[in-house]
């Protein structure tokens, strides 16, 4: 009860209409400021520095704390300023693992001619980026937000927030952006071993990737194979790439829901699945996915596997069983 | 930003340590040593350990130094509450505190100490020079506060002080109004603290051998004189002081306070003006001889020694008048006059014998003082700063022996030998002569003019003034306390003044000092509502005040905010992208708002398909806005086609 009253307060003040699409444009009905608690000490130590003054009349006191006090009134329009008219639009968030920590990208324009500093971006308030935008800039901030289940992650809303410049005044806006992030289920340790290959002769002398030539190099993603990583490259500061080969993808492996143990729960079930899709597309074969409802065809590559862990990902056992 | 609970960074209790040591440093000559030594060794020991980042101390040792230093600070004042101690105890406390200091939260507490501390200063210092230095102290800790709160990876701290600097003076308008206007009220709230005024110096209310000497070794302004008209010269500017009566051999002591009501004749208008006296933690208020007017919150006793009912703690201006000519004390009370006579038994047989003797003499009492002032004038006495310490028969000493001796000397012999004379005699203390400052046009009084003369009493025109100085050295009264002291002796520099540019710097450097303490540092209830007179307030109560103030106030926040939110906004100058947005902000409005990643074409598209009805106008639109963006068309006749159709355009 007492917390149904405090969501619809919230609510009311805050003006909380749910995710939206587009730009946000942080106009002054959405930045809301408060003293802080150093903000509360501030006041506190100026009511005492005040009552000195008039107890031992001093003119120079008076003068201190009504400086100090005319800083403190000038910090808020600052801290207020930090934020006001920012323009704020989300960004693509890279599929996760679920276990992992999903990064949302908020993309925040200063339209202004005054750069912005210390302007912080958080989740859950435990843990925050903190960003500058110079005058008419764009800077992409991530919001970090733990992915624990798979599916469709959405962060809900995002608090962005700031002190600058004394610490004094807490400023803040609530973004609630449409933002989503593909959290696949995390792939099953240890693994079973990968159902055996169809050889289709249809599919004979296709060039795909495997593991004989080396054929370049990508971007490290999230489940591959260590021993395929580049690590001579990554030891001059190159960052992590994978190696690639390309081999006679002569295999067709289809990687298929009723082949698991009828024992494993739904969520086990789809955890190994997406073992086998990383470990397929690994070993550079052709594979497909057949979940109830749902089949990905043949075929191979980083697309491949992003599809076929994409549906793991989605799968709705209620939309299966119809 | 920082995490509040995440370790400082080095640079950051460094700036931290020097803002601190700024603020404190003016107190360091206040402390006892032992205090400065712990809390320089405590910062040390803080610098070290963010240099080198070693872990901090453990609390029980710090709580070990905190008992001792409490009663070490018990122990050196006698008490841990007051002005002195308490200072001493913020001082220790902020030390230990450097050392307990972990996180933001930490730092941030001792910033607002340091600002506590800045206004300790002020119990001790409002000069201006103490007010630039403290003005820097805050601008360099809240520099400080702001890099602290910036996080890891701050600006430089130049750009944190340029950033300090201009949200300081950001704040000077609306400090102005605050100060102006703040109801004031007089007195303090609560009982201060014995030690709230101590270490001024001024007249005190006994006055022995050496007593006045002393006081001549300080350059301290006692009180700054405006007069309305001419200055008077300087052999009439006798600054009436405390009157002593009562002498036990050694010292003169002023009386209990004889109330009543003066009698005086006058000739002549009295001469006006304003005084502005600096604290000395008596009663005494200091007029001319021979004081016309009253004092309010003072009382005048029948032998014309004013004094305020409280002590003189804080800057004091009053308006004055004096008679220069005049007589009074004709009818003088038996009792007063009795006790003007009294001589302690068993001193100075000397001076009583020659006082008898005189008397024998001359039968006539003016007779009888104008032989003792030549005596003082032909024999071989000598006026000088440092005159030989005496023993228990001071005045005989003085008189047959040393003969070398300073105002007091000549003042206490002489009333001495004028009552064994049977002549009614006293002593007034006060200050003689002063220095006109040109610049300002007005009389600079200090502590080196003090000085002490006595008054006989005659029975035909009652008190009389007698400079018995005057006999031995009349420069003194002529030329004031410089010319009379010979060279070798250690008067003052500000009071000899000898180079002229110096004194020219000397008066500018007064005159500034003046100003200051009479419209910053003197700024009371009585000068606001004065001030607010003069806006045209007449009736300015506590309520009104408040609302001129917070209106005031108000206003000048509208304007800072208006001024200050001016450049969100990046302003469209180019009138073509300027007429497209407002041809989008109509469609916005009407819910149709034009996609981040939408070229204007496409969104011409998707209107089309959304609204076939604005096809033609938005076609239109379109195209011109192409043309003119993209194209080569730069006609302002196109432009104004674009601006006409935007205008018209309705969704």
């Amino acid at each position: 009860m007492y917390a149904a009253l405090r969501d619809h307060f919230q609510h009311w003040l805050f003006q909380l209409r749910g995710p939206q699409t587009g730009v946000i444009v942080l106009v002054q009905r959405r930045i809301f400021v408060l003293p802080s608690r150093h903000g509360l000490m501030f006041s506190a130590m100026l009511m005492l520095m005040l009552t000195g003054s008039i107890n031992y009349n001093l003119s120079l006191g008076f003068i201190l704390t009504f400086l100090l006090g005319s800083m403190g009134v000038s910090t808020i329009i600052y801290t207020f300023r930090n934020l006001a008219n920012l323009r704020i639009a989300g960004g693509r968030a890279r599929p996760v693992f679920a276990g992992d920590t999903a990064h949302f990208i908020v993309h925040l324009e200063n339209p202004g001619e005054m750069p912005r500093y210390a302007v912080n971006l958080t989740h859950d308030k435990r843990e925050w980026v903190t960003v500058d935008i110079p005058a008419r800039a764009t800077v992409a901030a991530a919001a970090a937000v733990p992915a624990r289940r798979r599916g469709l992650l959405k962060p809900g809303r995002l608090t962005l927030f700031t002190r600058y410049p004394l610490g004094l005044v807490y400023a803040w806006a609530y973004l609630e952006l449409d933002l989503r992030c593909v959290v696949y289920p995390r792939p099953a340790s240890p693994a079973l071993p990968l159902p055996l290959p169809a050889i289709s002769a249809g599919t004979s002398g296709e060039r795909g990737k495997g593991q004989e030539d080396f054929s370049g190099m990508r971007q490290y993603h999230v489940g591959d194979s260590p021993r395929h990583i580049a690590w001579k490259l990554a030891a001059r500061d190159q960052g992590l790439l994978t190696k690639q080969f390309s081999g006679h993808a002569d295999a067709e492996l289809w990687l298929d829901w009723s082949l698991l143990p009828a024992a494993l729960g739904t969520e086990e079930k789809l955890s190994h699945l997406a073992r086998w899709v990383i470990d397929a597309h690994e070993s550079g074969l052709s594979f497909g996915l057949r979940l109830p409802g749902k089949t990905v065809e043949l075929e191979n590559g980083d697309a491949q596997r992003e599809r076929c862990l994409e549906a793991l990902a989605l799968y709705d056992p209620a939309v299966a069983r119809e | 930003m920082i995490d509040p609970r995440q370790p400082l960074a080095v640079h950051h209790v460094l700036w931290l340590l020097l803002s601190l040591a700024l603020i404190t440093t003016p107190h360091a000559a206040r402390l006892p040593w032992w205090i400065v030594a712990l809390v320089v060794t405590l910062g040390a020991w803080r610098a070290y350990i963010a240099h080198g980042r070693h872990a901090l101390p453990n609390r029980w040792l710090l709580f070990l130094v905190v008992i001792v230093a409490t009663i070490g600070i018990y122990l050196n004042y006698r008490t841990i509450f007051g002005r002195d101690a308490g200072v001493a105890l913020l001082v220790v406390m902020l030390g230990l505190k450097l050392l307990e200091m972990r996180s933001l939260r930490d730092a941030m507490l001792l910033i607002f100490l340091g600002y506590f501390l800045v206004i300790t200063n002020f119990l001790y210092s409002q000069t201006i020079l103490s007010g630039i230095y403290m003005l820097g102290c805050v601008w360099i800790i809240t520099a400080t506060m702001m890099s602290l709160n910036y996080g890891r990876e701050e600006p430089p701290f130049g750009t944190q002080l340029r950033i300090g600097a201009v949200l300081l003076a950001q704040s000077v308008p609306l400090m102005l109004v605050l100060f102006l206007l703040f109801p004031r009220i007089s007195g303090p709230l609560w009982g201060l603290p014995q030690d709230a005024y101590s270490g001024v110096s001024g007249l005190s209310d006994t006055m022995a051998p050496g007593t006045l000497s002393n006081l001549t070794l300080s350059d301290a302004v006692a009180f700054r004189v405006r007069f309305d008209s001419e200055i008077p010269p300087a052999k009439s500017r006798y600054w009436r002081g405390p009157v002593m009566w009562d002498f036990d051999g050694q010292a003169w002591s002023t009386s209990r306070f004889i109330y009543g009501t003066p009698q005086f004749r006058k000739t002549g208008e009295p001469t006006s003006y304003e005084v502005t006296l600096e604290p000395h933690n008596k009663r005494w208020l200091f007029a001319l001889d021979l004081p016309a007017r009253a004092v309010p919150h003072s009382a005048t006793g029948a032998d014309f020694q004013m004094r305020s009912f409280s002590p003189v703690n804080n800057r004091m201006r009053y308006e004055m008048a004096s008679f220069l000519d005049y007589s009074y004390g004709t009818d003088e009370n038996s009792m007063a006059l009795r006790r003007a006579l009294q001589l302690p038994t068993g001193f100075n047989p000397r001076a009583i014998e020659l006082g008898r003797t005189l008397r024998g003499k001359f039968s006539d009492d003016r007779m009888l003082v104008r032989e003792v002032l030549a005596m003082f004038r032909k024999q071989n006495f000598f006026y000088t700063l440092a005159p030989p310490l005496l023993g228990r028969h001071s005045v005989d000493e003085f008189m047959f022996n040393t003969r070398r001796g300073f105002c007091e000397h000549y003042a206490s012999a002489f009333a001495v030998v004028m009552r064994a004379a049977g002549i009614p005699a006293r002593i007034v203390t006060g200050y003689l002569g002063g220095e006109v400052n040109e610049l300002g046009d007005y009389l600079i009084v200090r502590q080196a003019d003090a000085h002490a003369w006595t008054e006989v009493w005659f029975s035909d025109v009652g008190w009389v003034r007698v400079d018995p100085t005057a006999a031995v050295s009349p420069l003194r009264v002529e030329a004031g306390i410089s010319a009379a002291i010979p060279r070798s002796e250690p008067l003052p520099v500000l009071v000899r003044g000898d180079f002229e540019a110096l004194r020219q710097l000397r008066f500018t450097w007064d005159l500034m000092a003046n100003t200051w303490n009479q419209w910053v540092l003197g700024y009371t209830p009585e000068r606001q509502r004065r001030l607010l007179i003069g806006m045209g307030i007449e009736d300015s109560t506590w309520y009104t005040l408040t609302v001129i103030m917070l209106a005031l106030a108000g206003f000048i926040v509208v304007i800072l905010a208006t001024l200050m939110l001016r450049r969100l906004k990046t302003r469209t100058r180019d009138p073509v992208r300027k007429a497209y947005s407002q041809f989008c902000d109509k469609l916005r409005r009407r819910g149709l708002p034009r996609a981040a990643n939408e070229g204007p074409v496409d969104y011409a598209h998707r209107l089309e398909r959304v609204r076939p009805d604005l096809a033609l106008p938005v076609g239109a639109i379109t195209r011109l806005y192409v043309m003119l963006r993209y194209g080569a068309e730069t006609s302002t006749a196109a432009l104004e086609e674009l601006r006409q159709r935007v205008r018209h355009f309705s969704a």
